[in-house]
């Protein structure tokens, strides 16, 4: 009986050590997680930011100041030593968010989140991330840079090492893993994670259905290469004359117009941004002014991480990405640079007819032979899954039998710029330190994707804009649709000599902007088509800057936080006006007088925007209900060809809800949906007791991991929305608003939707988000040397271990 | 009654000198020890382990967040989800490692007892 007692006893305590010290499904291990001595009490803290700290491999002593905002101020007495330390700091306060992004380019999730996540990662896999994260690793190599990512890594996992189970961040304990040591691949992967969010669109597969459903005449009026209506980021009036390399020639071969009922995931179309710059000569001071802000996925912790990064030799500040080198948007003490996407049709897909045992594939009447790669998938709490992927001379085959399509002996092989390997990272290192526009241009001639609009300002008053990356010189049309990759002529054959990517330096009209607009004209001599461009945003910037002679920093403050609705103030004024109102109920009728009185600001306390918001929804979903088809994958056309249809050929088949036996028109459209949105509008105000913006819209910054609800804000007071200025939608937005004034040395304000740390237990895990969200600007303490001044609050010194 | 006072201290003093190198389960192998070592009566043999070890846990985890304002605490509340409250998060820490000091310390009265009839 004792012995009974005494086994049941042990096996009682070893059962509460393994429950306790195990996940259980999404619960964490309670005992180690709550622990308060290695638990996530241990988190229950702001960084320190004191005191001395030994780094191993320092050739000199740096020095970290820190100010209010917990930006650190480094200064490094060489590039290597600023490297590691930028490696060291950015460990510090964002180690887990760093490394979460490059398990989730590289298609590694399942070994931190399981099986759930084994879809997802094969998908990258296929998509050929890693395979570009290699051929990158291989480009930089090339470059002498390889040993400042060497530098960084090393100071990345000098934090890693001396990492207590106590001070890991509270994500690992959550999930109960552990960090593992950083490489230069993982900056190559942190590259082609921006290269994917940024360059990895396209709508060929899409096209191609619509191609087929609708015809090419149909097709041609909904995705027509060009809007009737564009204002390029490149003048009009650009003289493209010194161009000398033509377009390559039209082969005039049919797409293959396959059905594909399902295609990868693809980067949010609403990623965006905007940039502009003025002139000496339009500006109050007489100094060139220069403002940026990218608009991506509104997450906690933030994309950004700011940073100040000084040599003897350089003086750089501003945004940098967590596992990247060097600042990506900001200024030293001559230029300032800023990106928005510079999106191009960069995703192309072929057509692959495979032998008999799948080994080769057709190509100019012969057959190839397909490369392997076996892409392994660790999984947690499982055996690995194995991949193997047939790669072509164009790419990895994405879509075959055993992914995504079930023919037997065909696929779909991708052709990406992701692929090709670049040295983006170099153009960062080089602008950080360029004096002028000559280094400016130096530097860009690197950068390869994803193609970004790089903005320059510099002090001695020039202003100029690249749209920069490694662009293929397609022939008329190639690239919108599937194409048949047997043929040669549909390979990409060659790229645009990089002196002839479209630019504009210091232009008449004193200004340079750009906004994810169609990047020229048709005068431009290569082919460029309507690759989802931006088309409201830009004309609001450029009005604004043609409309009076003299801006100052105000003026840019005011344009960052314009919520003026040009989409809406476009078609919601034709709508109210041709509507037939006789029978609308009185609760209706109260909508429509709402609408009408809207000035077309989003701002957060009108009803205006939720209105139309619902009322547009219902209208476009109305209009392409013909898109609507089970098993087909299709994009319905953009926002502005509807309206433009909408308002010019209200009476086209396409505008008839196939459902109905009656023939609907624009008109009928407008009168349906709104009744259907006012319906919907007044179920929203019992639930919520009211509709107006801020709540109808209700902005969220998500923390990476699954939008944890507690890690994440909700219910940000903001305004603006999708096509406006103030681009801030439901989890997305301006990410990091930046102001540069060229004054010697540059003036500038910055802030961004987040925090400088990546703890949820400290006070700057999110104390910019209020700021932000009224518009606010932090002033940029740009230090001119190592000595403290009454803006920093602590200091670190980071020494290196004597021999 | 004595007994049980300095099972309660020196359970929470050993705990303290193990946390300093072991993980959670030190708690466990404090419990453990004084259980066998220090041998208590019925319902105490787990109450007193247990009441020691979630004062223990509970206090330091109150000390660490207090001096946070409870900033990290009320965000796992939301996550486990005890509704924000840093308060119970704190009470749940205590019943956790209490439950777990608790049941090692049964163990050590039946390993003592297994030993001393032996």
């Amino acid at each position: 009986m004792k012995y009974f007692k005494l086994l049941l006893s042990f096996a009682l305590a070893i059962g509460i050590f393994f429950t306790l010290n195990n996940k259980l499904g999404s619960i964490p291990p309670l005992g180690k997680f709550l622990n308060p001595y290695t638990g996530v009490w241990q988190n229950e803290t702001d960084e320190s930011i004191s005191g001395e700290i030994l780094i191993p491999g320092l050739i000199d002593k740096v020095t970290v100041h820190y100010d209010a905002q917990l930006i650190p101020h480094v200064f490094a007495q060489n590039d290597l030593d600023l490297y590691r330390a930028q490696g060291y700091l950015t460990a510090k306060h964002r180690l887990w968010q760093m490394e979460f992004q490059t398990y989730a380019a590289a298609g590694r999730l399942s070994e931190i989140l399981g099986e759930d996540a084994l879809t997802y990662d094969r998908q990258e896999r296929r998509r050929g991330m890693v395979y570009g994260a290699e051929q990158t690793i291989k480009k930089m190599s090339e470059d002498s840079d390889l040993q400042f990512t060497q530098a960084y890594a090393e100071g990345v996992n000098s934090y890693v090492n001396q990492l207590e189970s106590k001070d890991l961040p509270v994500e690992y304990k959550l999930l109960d893993y552990k960090p593992e040591a950083w490489s230069p691949k993982k900056t190559a992967l942190l590259l082609m994670y921006m290269t994917r969010m940024l360059a990895g669109g396209d709508e060929d597969i899409e096209n191609t259905n619509a191609l087929r459903l609708f015809g090419k005449e149909r097709f041609d009026l909904l995705f027509p290469d060009f809007f009737d209506l564009i204002d390029p980021i490149i003048p009009k009036e650009t003289d493209w004359n010194f161009i000398d390399v033509p377009q390559t020639s039209n082969p005039f071969n049919e797409p293959v117009l396959d059905s594909i009922a399902e295609t990868i995931d693809k980067p949010d179309p609403n990623y965006g941004s905007n940039n502009w710059a003025v002139s000496g000569e339009k500006s109050y001071s007489g100094n060139a002014i220069l403002a940026n802000d990218p608009h991506l996925g509104l997450n906690l912790p933030s994309i950004w991480f700011v940073m100040q990064l000084k040599t003897p030799n350089h003086n750089a500040f501003g945004a940098t990405l967590p596992g990247a080198l060097a600042i990506i948007i900001g200024f030293n003490e001559y230029i300032s640079w800023g990106q928005t996407n510079a999106t191009r049709d960069v995703v192309d897909w072929y057509k692959i007819e495979f032998n008999e045992d799948r080994t080769k594939y057709r190509y100019n009447n012969a057959w190839k032979d397909v490369t392997y790669r076996i892409e392994e998938i660790k999984i947690k709490g499982k055996a690995s899954f194995k991949d193997s992927v047939r790669y072509t001379h164009h790419g990895p085959v994405v879509y075959d039998k055993n992914f995504k399509s079930d023919r037997e002996k065909a696929g779909y092989a991708m052709k990406w710029i992701g692929h090709i390997g670049g040295n983006g990272q170099r153009t960062f290192l080089d602008l950080n330190k360029s004096k002028n526009y000559t280094d400016y241009l130096q530097a860009l001639t690197h950068y390869t994707a994803p193609a970004q609009n790089f903005i320059f300002a510099s002090t001695e008053g020039d202003i100029a804009l690249w749209v920069q990356g490694k662009l293929p010189n397609k022939w008329e049309g190639q690239g919108k649709f599937i194409m048949d990759g047997s043929l040669p002529e549909n390979d990409w054959q060659s790229f645009i000599p990089q002196a002839f990517n479209a630019h504009t330096k210091n232009p008449a009209r004193g200004f340079v902007s750009s906004a994810n607009q169609h990047p020229v004209d048709e005068a431009y001599p290569f082919y460029v088509y309507n690759d989802g461009y931006e088309t409201y945003r830009n004309r609001v910037i450029n009005s604004y800057f043609s409309a009076k002679d003299e801006f100052n920093i105000q003026d840019f403050k005011d344009l960052h936080n314009n919520n003026y609705n040009l989409k809406a103030s476009e078609l919601m004024p034709y709508m109210l006006e041709t509507m037939d109102i006789s029978n609308l109920t009185a609760e209706e009728k109260i909508i429509f007088d709402e609408a009408k009185a809207w000035k077309y600001n989003n701002d957060i306390d009108e009803v205006g925007p939720s209105i139309w918001k619902q009322w547009y929804g219902k209208l476009y979903n109305m209009v392409w209900d013909e898109f609507d088809i089970e098993g087909t994958a299709l994009d319905a056309p953009s926002t502005y060809q509807t309206i433009y249809l909408l308002k010019n050929k209200g009476e086209d088949a396409f505008m008839d809800i196939i459902k109905t036996p009656k023939k609907e028109t624009a008109k009928d459209l407008f009168l349906l949906s709104f009744k259907e949105a006012a319906n919907r509008l007044m179920e929203i105000k019992l639930e919520e007791g009211n509709y107006i913006w801020v709540n109808y819209k209700g902005t969220y910054a998500g923390h990476l991991l699954q939008g944890l609800p507690a890690f994440s804000r909700f219910d940000i007071p903001i305004g603006g929305g999708r096509n406006i200025v103030n681009a801030t939608s439901e989890n997305w937005g301006p990410s990091w608003r930046m102001i540069v004034e060229m004054t010697s040395p540059p003036t500038a304000l910055g802030i961004y939707p987040g925090g400088q740390s990546g703890n949820p237990g400290s006070k700057y895990y999110d104390n910019f988000i209020d700021d932000w969200a009224a518009g606010k600007y932090h002033q940029l303490n740009f230090l001119q040397s190592d000595i403290a001044t009454d803006v920093i609050i602590s200091t670190q010194t980071l020494t290196p271990i004597k021999e | 009654m004595r007994t049980n006072t300095t099972n309660f201290i020196a359970t929470i003093f050993l705990a303290i000198i193990l946390s300093l190198v072991l993980p959670w389960w030190s708690v466990m192998i404090a419990a453990l020890a004084t259980g066998l070592l220090i041998p208590l009566k019925k319902i105490a043999v787990f109450f007193t382990p247990f009441l020691a070890i979630l004062l223990f846990w509970a206090f330091y985890s109150f000390m660490l967040s207090s001096a946070n304002d409870f900033t990290l605490a009320k965000r796992i509340s939301v996550l486990l989800p005890l509704g924000g409250n840093p308060y119970l998060l704190i009470l749940v820490t205590g019943i956790i490692g209490g439950i777990a000091a608790g049941f090692a310390a049964i163990f050590g009265k039946q390993l003592s007892l297994a030993i001393k009839k032996d």
